[in-house]
């Protein structure tokens, strides 16, 4: 039922007291196997969101200045947007499968394509929601198309795509575990690993501690960076 | 391993052969599918929307609302999943109570900020006009804050519909029996089952947008 997982290597007489009795948090287990299991499960995790923002950051943000400037072309990108999203990760990892195979490639295109809806829909809200006094204003200043747009559209759109990026980031941190269904990586893999093999209650709940740390970690960095990006906010 | 099978552009269509074909079955699946996700709804609306709509009401407990939905955001569903197999055991309440949890977040702070944005001023009114907190609630709030409240149920019930498909990783059923199975049912097997996913959250959130048309408060005919 589960896939790319290794092969069992129960570790009978090693294991300690609160391993055999399947304890909630077993330090000396969390000890030995924070380097082999856990750092880099999370090192990878970071990774996979890290690219799959970065590279759905870039699409959307193409995508909406298209969407933005040409109207007639907003609701035909939002409408594949929102399919993309109604499609089950399991089913998407697997479907990419024997196009792209069991590689990284795989789960990006996958996450790339979940981050879409979110990033595009807020990215051409928040430049919608821009005053039009402040456009008058910029054109009154003799200010050229593109100058406005850099000068005065993006940066009052700016509290929307960030909004839109913190939603991204935490649901791409969240869908990434289930990567680990089709590739070895991520914190999902220490999770499908205790599933398949002996529900081993520490493991699953240190990486999955592991895991909202990380998207509330994200979520706290992506608020500094606004309060950076939007200095006159701050009143 | 069967994940190498050929993709062709065929399995789209081999897809909907295999929804005909196996009609039964994906109606089963997708009874468990609904069953798992509605009961999941069911308790979630119980439990949050009225909290959210009294918090609103009061108020009180915006640093509730805010954290109810970042941590609720932050939690992954297949780690609840993990988690409540390890506390309930396997099975349909291990799952049930996992996608509860995460439908609560969305259902409980549009709720509240539904509730809470409603003009103080129309509240006031009502309450000179001698109307009991409870009526203003029901009467004035409710029906002006109805259009956010049912975009967090909307939100709330696409979400658990598609998450329940992870729910077979831990022998929930549904229709992500079929999606997590790809050994028995190939490759068109999974991509129709997921057609069916979609299909019932495009249902679901049509279903729901009908509702939230019909709830709502009409403006009083011109006469």
């Amino acid at each position: 039922m589960i896939i790319a997982t290794p092969p069992v290597i129960p570790n009978f007489g090693s294991a300690s007291k609160c391993e055999q009795d399947n304890g909630w948090w077993c330090t000396d287990w969390l000890h030995q196997h924070w380097g082999d299991t856990l750092q880099p499960a999370l090192v990878q995790h970071v990774e996979l969101s890290a690219i799959a923002v970065g590279i759905g950051f870039g699409i959307a943000f193409v995508l909406a200045l298209t969407g933005y400037r040409y109207r007639f072309l907003d609701p035909p990108i939002g409408a594949v947007a929102d399919f993309l999203y109604t499609i089950p990760s399991l089913a998407l990892f697997q479907l990419l499968v024997p196009i792209t195979g069991l590689t990284v490639t795989t789960v990006e295109i996958a996450l790339v394509s979940y981050t879409l809806l979110i990033l595009y829909r807020n990215m051409v809200a928040g430049l919608r929601s821009v005053p039009d006094e402040a456009l008058e204003v910029a054109r009154g200043m003799g200010l050229t198309r593109t100058q406005t747009f850099f000068r005065v559209e993006l940066p009052l759109a700016v509290p929307a795509i960030v909004a839109g990026l913190r939603i991204a980031a935490v649901s791409t941190i969240s869908i990434a575990t289930v990567a680990a269904f089709v590739i070895p990586k991520g914190l999902g893999r220490p999770i499908f690993i205790a599933l398949e093999q002996n529900l081993f209650k520490t493991e699953i709940l240190a990486a999955g501690a592991l895991a909202i740390a990380l998207a509330l970690v994200s979520d706290v960095v992506l608020v500094l960076m606004q309060r950076v990006l939007t200095p006159w906010s701050r009143a | 391993m069967t994940l190498a099978a050929q993709f062709h552009p065929g399995t789209f269509i081999d897809a909907f052969r295999f929804i005909g074909d196996n009609a039964g079955l994906l109606l089963s699946k997708t009874g468990q599918h609904l069953e798992l996700s509605s009961t999941a709804l069911g308790i979630a609306l119980v439990l949050a929307l009225p909290l959210g709509l009294w918090l609103g009401h009061k108020h009180r407990g915006l640093l509730l609302a805010l954290g109810v939905s970042s941590v609720g955001r932050a939690l992954p569903s297949l780690v609840l999943i993990a988690f409540g197999l390890t506390v309930l055991g396997i099975g349909f309440w291990n799952n049930t109570a996992a996608l509860t949890v995460l439908a609560i977040p969305s259902i409980l702070t549009n709720a509240y900020f539904a509730i809470d944005g409603v003009d103080r001023d129309v509240v006031e009114a009502a309450r000179g006009m001698g109307l009991s907190e409870r009526q203003i609630l029901l009467r004035v709030e409710l029906p002006l804050g109805l259009p956010l409240v049912m975009a967090g149920i909307r939100i709330a019930a696409i979400f658990v519909i598609a998450t329940a498909t992870i729910a077979a990783i831990a022998g929930g059923g549904g229709l992500g029996e079929i999606i997590v199975n790809q050994a028995s049912y190939g490759l068109e097997g999974v991509v129709g089952a997921a057609y069916c996913v979609s299909a019932l959250t495009l249902l679901a959130a049509v279903l729901l947008s009908l509702v939230t048309k019909f709830v709502s408060p009409r403006p009083e005919p011109k006469t």
